[in-house]
């Protein structure tokens, strides 16, 4: 009977999207709208094929299997972000690159988009998704809630991964930063959001332990927040029902505000509160060392929730935005300095009896290092905010310097570490592939951070002084040309550590790979690790 | 010192435990806490110091009477200051009058060069030698005329823009497209262009384009094609182009004509910024 009534709505929906696809005013709108038409077709044949089938005993363990297609995504998705990364790169430092035959559909302004969301919302959110699975079954020692809601919570995330890159190729975009995809795009998320949300807290209300695990708390406020913040920013007006156009609710210096309200807290609460769920189960398991401080846990959790929706404003300084709004969005930044350290505190002391580990155990290496790099970005950070610092700072690439030691050595290295640890006990295999490429990959990645971050804060800090020198006359010295010259040899070397940076992850989708297909099945009954 | 080390200290769990994962009841670290105190004593000093707390008409302006508009005006005014005399100097100066080697001069020719870069730059390279379309202001190949005077004219009001009434104007027909000539003719005054520019033509083509070029480009272009610097029209004879000299450029030119406009720079420039970048142009070697 339900199954009827999938199919009558698959029906429906597959049906709706060729009309939608047949009568699109534009070429974007009318290609989205076959995908659609694909997607729910494929759907379609799918549940047929199930229907009438006699019905599987009913699993009761975790459910598990879509967190192995998380982890594939995460890595495929990874792979596709970083490759583009280090195009738009290598566009950037050789404008050559940007071919004149792909001129509309792979130069640097269509690419750029389809980079920031491949990293954040393909690799990062995937990560997020498959992750918090994984936690919120362990910690509460239940079964995901809701069925096959969370295959749908993979797939129409996918889904939405999917329409959203191929619409910045063909131009759809509402000008937002990480905020591009148009209305019914956003609208699908929404929907996708709104049954994570349920299979999430589902879960939990299911739970069978007493307490709420500190992991959850996190990716909770990550899931909340996430949804209001992505309503608010995408109120839009659709030109018509059957275009990819639409007119924002907002203007001028509120819409710019309303952006960066949801700008800094996507970096609040999708890369830092989410990927903090992350670090609070995987660092204790990996280094089997308590949680330092519960304490600490609490506060600086509180604190950071509150503090954090706040600070948006010290994305404009020094524009049309008023002064008042400025200096609170700064001087809540500021004070978010400790709450942030707070993560990075608990995360390095829970390390603590656990040190030697670091010499053996490369994933323990990459988790630590990823806390280094929490901890050194969320210093930085609440710098830059500063009015004085920003107006040396803003519009140079001091800032991607910065957003690229949070996403590289803070999301990228602990999503790596997750990945390791996930991929052997999600296909039942005694250890990995090879611990040897692990190593490689964690060389191959800090290397690039490293190489990354120090060209950009070199140039960034070189541009800022260039655009600013006047002579003692007061005349400006330096033409924007000038310094976008003085700037390529620092792009070279940028490139150069994207380049390292992707053939690690190159080196990890590899071992993922043969550490499914080659490594050795665990044993039925677990052997008992050598005693201390 | 009696500080225990992490490893030995016995600090109790809290006693729940999630899929093997314990926590321990450290208390916070102190130079944490602290350090998060300061940072809120800090963040209200600050907010009672600058522009912070909004009300209902406008907000708290703060006791230190800082603006960011007011930081950006006040360091223009002082340069406007500093700068007052000479400015005024320059802009009442006549031009031809300036001698090199001056104070007046230096400083038309060090402000020229802020102006050029942040201005026209954009257009005509931050080294000055022009783009396709853009002319390079580095020989002595002028459109409208090279003299200090020209310069001037052509700075303050621009070229067919529309905001200007007395900006620089001409409009080459498109003979192709407004079908004023063939598509035979075309070919035939575009070999004869490539003969007086010095270039390989075709003869016969050649021959018979010289009569088309007699009726329909000497106006403007003159009869022996070296251009006419009233109409802004090119000399033909040179190696210099400003769209392309070659066979297929020449065709488009010709057939859709061209239509390079350059903003009026007098109604955003001061007029002593005006004449410095004017001095500056001029003194860059091909100033007449």
């Amino acid at each position: 009977m339900w199954n009827t009534v999938k199919l009558g709505g698959l029906a429906l929906i597959t049906l709706l999207a060729a009309m939608a696809s047949n009568y699109g005013r534009d070429f974007a709108y009318q290609v989205h709208a076959f995908i659609v038409m694909l997607a729910a077709a494929v759907t379609f044949v799918y549940v047929l094929r199930a229907t009438g089938e006699p019905a599987k005993p009913r699993d009761t363990g975790y459910q598990d299997g879509v967190i192995r297609f998380g982890v594939v995504a995460t890595t495929v998705w990874g792979i596709v972000g970083f490759l583009v990364g280090l195009v738009i790169a290598l566009q950037l430092a050789f404008p050559a690159l940007n071919f004149a035959a792909l001129q509309g559909y792979g130069n640097f302004g269509r690419l750029r988009p389809l980079h920031t969301s491949a990293v954040i919302f393909a690799f990062g959110g995937n990560a997020l998704i498959a992750s918090s699975f994984y936690v919120v079954q362990r910690t509460s020692a239940a079964r995901l809630w809701g069925g096959n809601l969370a295959w749908f919570v993979f797939w129409g995330y996918n889904l939405f991964i999917v329409l959203a890159a191929t619409g910045y190729l063909m131009g759809v975009t509402q000008g937002k930063e990480y905020a591009e995809p148009e209305w019914y795009v956003d609208i699908w998320l929404t929907i996708v959001w709104v049954a994570y949300l349920a299979v999430f807290l589902g879960t939990i209300l299911i739970r069978k332990e007493k307490h709420i695990y500190v992991a959850n708390w996190f990716y909770l406020a990550f899931i909340v927040t996430i949804a209001m913040l992505h309503i608010v920013n995408n109120l839009v007006l659709p030109v018509s029902i059957f275009g990819s156009r639409s007119v924002q609710l907002f203007s001028g210096v509120q819409d710019a505000m309303t952006q960066w309200w949801y700008g800094h807290n996507a970096v609040g609460f999708f890369l830092t509160a989410g990927f903090l769920g992350m670090m609070y189960y995987f660092v204790p398991k990996q280094a089997e060392r308590p949680v330092y401080s519960y304490k600490l846990s609490i506060i600086h959790f509180w604190a950071l929730i509150f503090l954090y929706i706040w600070a948006g404003p010290h994305h404009l300084h020094y524009t049309a935005l008023p002064d008042w709004a400025s200096t609170l969005g700064m001087v809540f930044s500021i004070v978010l300095w400790m709450p942030s350290w707070g993560g990075m505190i608990n995360g390095l002391m829970t390390l603590s009896g656990a040190w030697d580990k670091l010499r053996t155990d490369p994933i323990i290496r990459m988790m630590v290092i990823s806390i280094g790099f929490y901890g050194m970005s969320t210093f930085e950070g609440p710098m830059m905010s500063i009015r004085a610092v920003n107006a040396l700072s803003h519009y140079t690439d001091w800032t991607i310097g910065h957003v690229h030691s949070g996403a590289l050595g803070w999301n990228g290295m602990i999503t790596f570490g997750v990945l390791y640890f996930l991929t052997p006990r999600l296909w039942n295999k005694d250890r990995l592939y090879s611990l040897r490429l692990v190593d490689l990959h964690f060389w191959l990645a800090t290397i690039g951070i490293v190489l990354y971050a120090a060209s950009m804060w070199v140039t960034g800090i070189m541009e800022g002084l260039m655009w600013r020198e006047v002579d003692p006359q007061g005349f400006l010295v330096n033409s924007f040309a000038d310094t976008v010259g003085a700037k390529f040899p620092m792009y070279v070397v940028r490139a150069t550590g994207g380049l390292l940076y992707l053939t690690g992850a190159l080196i990890m989708g590899f071992n993922l790979l043969m550490t499914i297909r080659r490594a050795p099945v665990k044993a039925e009954t677990p052997v008992m690790a050598a005693a201390q | 010192m009696t500080r225990k080390s992490p490893q030995n200290q016995e600090v109790e769990t809290t006693g729940h435990s999630w899929d093997g994962i314990e926590e321990l009841n450290n208390p916070l670290p102190k130079w944490w806490l602290y350090t998060l105190y300061v940072t809120i004593v800090w963040a209200f000093i600050y907010a009672l110091a600058y522009p912070a707390w909004p009300g209902l008409r406008g907000a708290s302006a703060g006791f230190l009477g800082f603006s960011t508009r007011g930081e950006v005006a006040g360091d223009i005014a002082r340069f406007e200051a500093l700068n007052a005399s000479i400015d005024s100097a320059l802009a009442a100066a006549d031009l031809t009058e300036i001698t090199p080697g001056s104070d007046l001069y230096t400083y038309a020719l060090n402000a020229g060069h802020s102006v050029f870069l942040n201005n026209c730059a954009q257009c005509h390279g931050a080294g000055a030698a022009g783009n396709v379309g853009y002319p390079n202001l580095l020989d002595d190949d002028w459109l409208w005329g090279g003299t200090l005077a020209d310069i001037q004219y052509s700075v303050t009001h621009g070229v067919r823009n529309t905001d200007d009434a007395d900006a620089r104007y001409s409009q080459m027909p498109k003979f192709g497209a407004d079908g004023i000539l063939e598509d035979a003719q075309i070919a035939q005054v575009v070999n004869y262009v490539l003969q007086i520019s010095g270039q390989d033509f075709d003869a016969g083509l050649a021959r018979a384009g010289a009569a088309v070029f007699e009726d329909n480009c000497t106006a403007c272009h003159g009869a022996d094609g070296t251009g006419m610097r009233a109409f802004g029209a090119p000399d033909l004879t040179d190696a210099i182009w400003l769209y392309g000299g070659d066979a297929v450029t020449l065709t488009d030119s010709v057939t859709n004509a061209r239509f390079g406009v350059m903003p009026a720079m007098g109604l955003r420039l001061s007029s002593a910024e005006v004449n410095a970048v004017v001095t500056y142009v001029h003194a860059q070697g091909g100033g007449e």
